[in-house]
């Protein structure tokens, strides 16, 4: 926006010829990342177009559908309804980092053993939905599961094969 | 949809939100957890030129009951309400009514303060509150002063907060009565076409949707203080309220619903 007055936030900010950016640092998949961005820059696009992580699908745009699901600090969020400098000094996830040098994350292995896709559009945010309702209810059944991923949405109605994946991954 | 291009300071403490909002007055916006906030500026309903970002203002979440009152951090997300041991003692309809809110996702980054301010009819919390009797605490630039929760809500989206005050913590009496909370909607993770708070056994009941502001369902209450009956003081449920037409319900079939779901309400409480 030029003609706004410049903001020191203890952040570097400065104009460019098509507007206010600021400088966010922050950890994705275990590595710290610094980039300039616009402050309205959604964290779906920032790490899809800044970061090239493309893994991180955009579904719906009006946080229905949770194709965009990442985690933030170790929870689920919707990056189509985060900015990108909100996340500045946190620790993110995306599907890219799940899993480790041992190979896929129990709930990959659990979505691939389970046939939990179909299309396979859903499926990095509700894998990452599903990482996080585990870590954060205990006991859950099939109920809980469909309750928790109620923010998911799977157009190809896969949903039998992800309850049980989800579910035998809880185990 | 991209927001508009907006202006950005950080705000990690009330005092800085309360002078940054002085410095720019009412071209700022604060934001918190942003699940209201960043859906309305990427649909650019909503086109702040300055955001002021309280997300990380840690002093202001958190959960402590002190002889009677329970009183909550404004940026205390839903997650922490839903999960917190301490409210499910002292206030399980605000521990419910959080946990029913939109999905896991929204509710890591949704707030009870933003919720509040936010004033949005259709929301959950403000409708709990409400039939809670909470206070509301708002710091500006002449120090603090309370807001009774039935003040609060002023309009369509419209709070009593001034511009340049920020909303703190909400303080709620102790509520281990009867309450009940139903909420009705045709999918998963929508807001509530119709719903109804009830606590201490019917002697708060409020409306979720049924008007341009939460509402509380005074005529209800006033039946069962009066020692109505379930049913004869559900009849007068929509009395006085105006519920909005559109493409989820009609009016009268709000209107219907607000009478269903308070006798499910009340028989659910206890009353």
């Amino acid at each position: 926006m030029p003609g706004t007055p410049l903001l020191e936030v203890g952040r570097l900010v400065h104009m460019t010829p098509w507007g206010f950016v600021m400088e966010v640092s922050v950890t994705v998949n275990g590595e710290v990342r610094t980039v300039d961005v616009e402050p309205r820059t959604l964290l779906a696009h920032f790490l899809r177009d800044e970061l090239g992580l493309t893994g991180t699908n955009i579904g719906c745009d009006t946080s229905s559908c949770g194709a965009c699901t990442v985690l933030v600090d170790g929870r689920s969020a919707k990056s189509c309804t985060m900015l990108a400098v909100q996340v500045d000094g946190a620790d993110v996830t995306t599907i890219e980092g799940l899993a480790g040098k041992d190979g896929l994350h129990p709930m990959q292995e659990a979505f691939h053993e389970c046939h939990a896709l179909q299309c396979g559009y859903c499926t990095p945010g509700m894998v990452m939905a599903a990482v996080s309702l585990v870590d954060e209810y205990s006991d859950l059944d099939a109920d809980g599961v469909r309750e928790g991923l109620e923010g998911n949405l799977c157009r190809c109605t896969g949903y039998q094969n992800i309850v049980k994946a989800v579910l035998a991954a809880s185990e | 949809m991209i927001p508009a291009a907006v202006g950005y300071v950080r705000a990690d403490s009330t005092e800085e939100a309360v002078a940054a909002l002085r410095e720019h007055g009412d071209e700022a916006k604060l934001l918190a957890g942003g699940q209201s906030l960043i859906p309305l500026m990427r649909l650019r309903l909503a086109r702040p030129g300055l955001l002021v970002d309280m997300g990380r203002a840690d002093d202001l979440r958190g959960i402590s009951v002190d002889g009677d009152t329970v009183s909550i951090g404004a940026l205390t997300s839903h997650s922490d309400l839903e999960h917190s041991a301490e409210l499910a003692e002292v206030c399980p309809l605000l521990a419910h009514v959080a946990s029913q809110i939109g999905d896991p996702a929204v509710r890591h980054r949704g707030t009870l303060g933003g919720s509040l301010v936010h004033a949005d009819p259709a929301s959950d919390l403000p409708a709990a509150v409400l039939a809670l009797g909470g206070t509301l605490v708002a710091t500006g630039p002449d120090g603090s002063r309370e807001i009774e929760v039935s003040d609060f809500f002023t309009g369509f989206l419209e709070s009593a907060l001034a511009a340049d005050e920020v909303l703190i913590a909400v303080r709620i009496p102790i509520s281990t009565g009867g309450w009940s909370y139903q909420k009705f909607n045709r999918r998963a993770q929508d807001w509530a076409i119709v719903g109804v708070a009830v606590a201490e056994s019917g002697a708060g009941v409020s409306l979720v949707n049924m008007g341009s502001t939460p509402l509380r369902a005074s005529a209800v209450e006033a039946a069962v203080a009066g020692g109505a009956g379930v049913s004869d003081a559900a009849s007068v449920a929509a009395d006085g309220t105006e519920p909005p037409s559109d493409n989820n319900a009609d009016a009268s079939y709000r209107e219907h619903l607000a009478r269903v779901l308070t006798e499910r309400a009340l028989v659910d409480a206890g009353a």
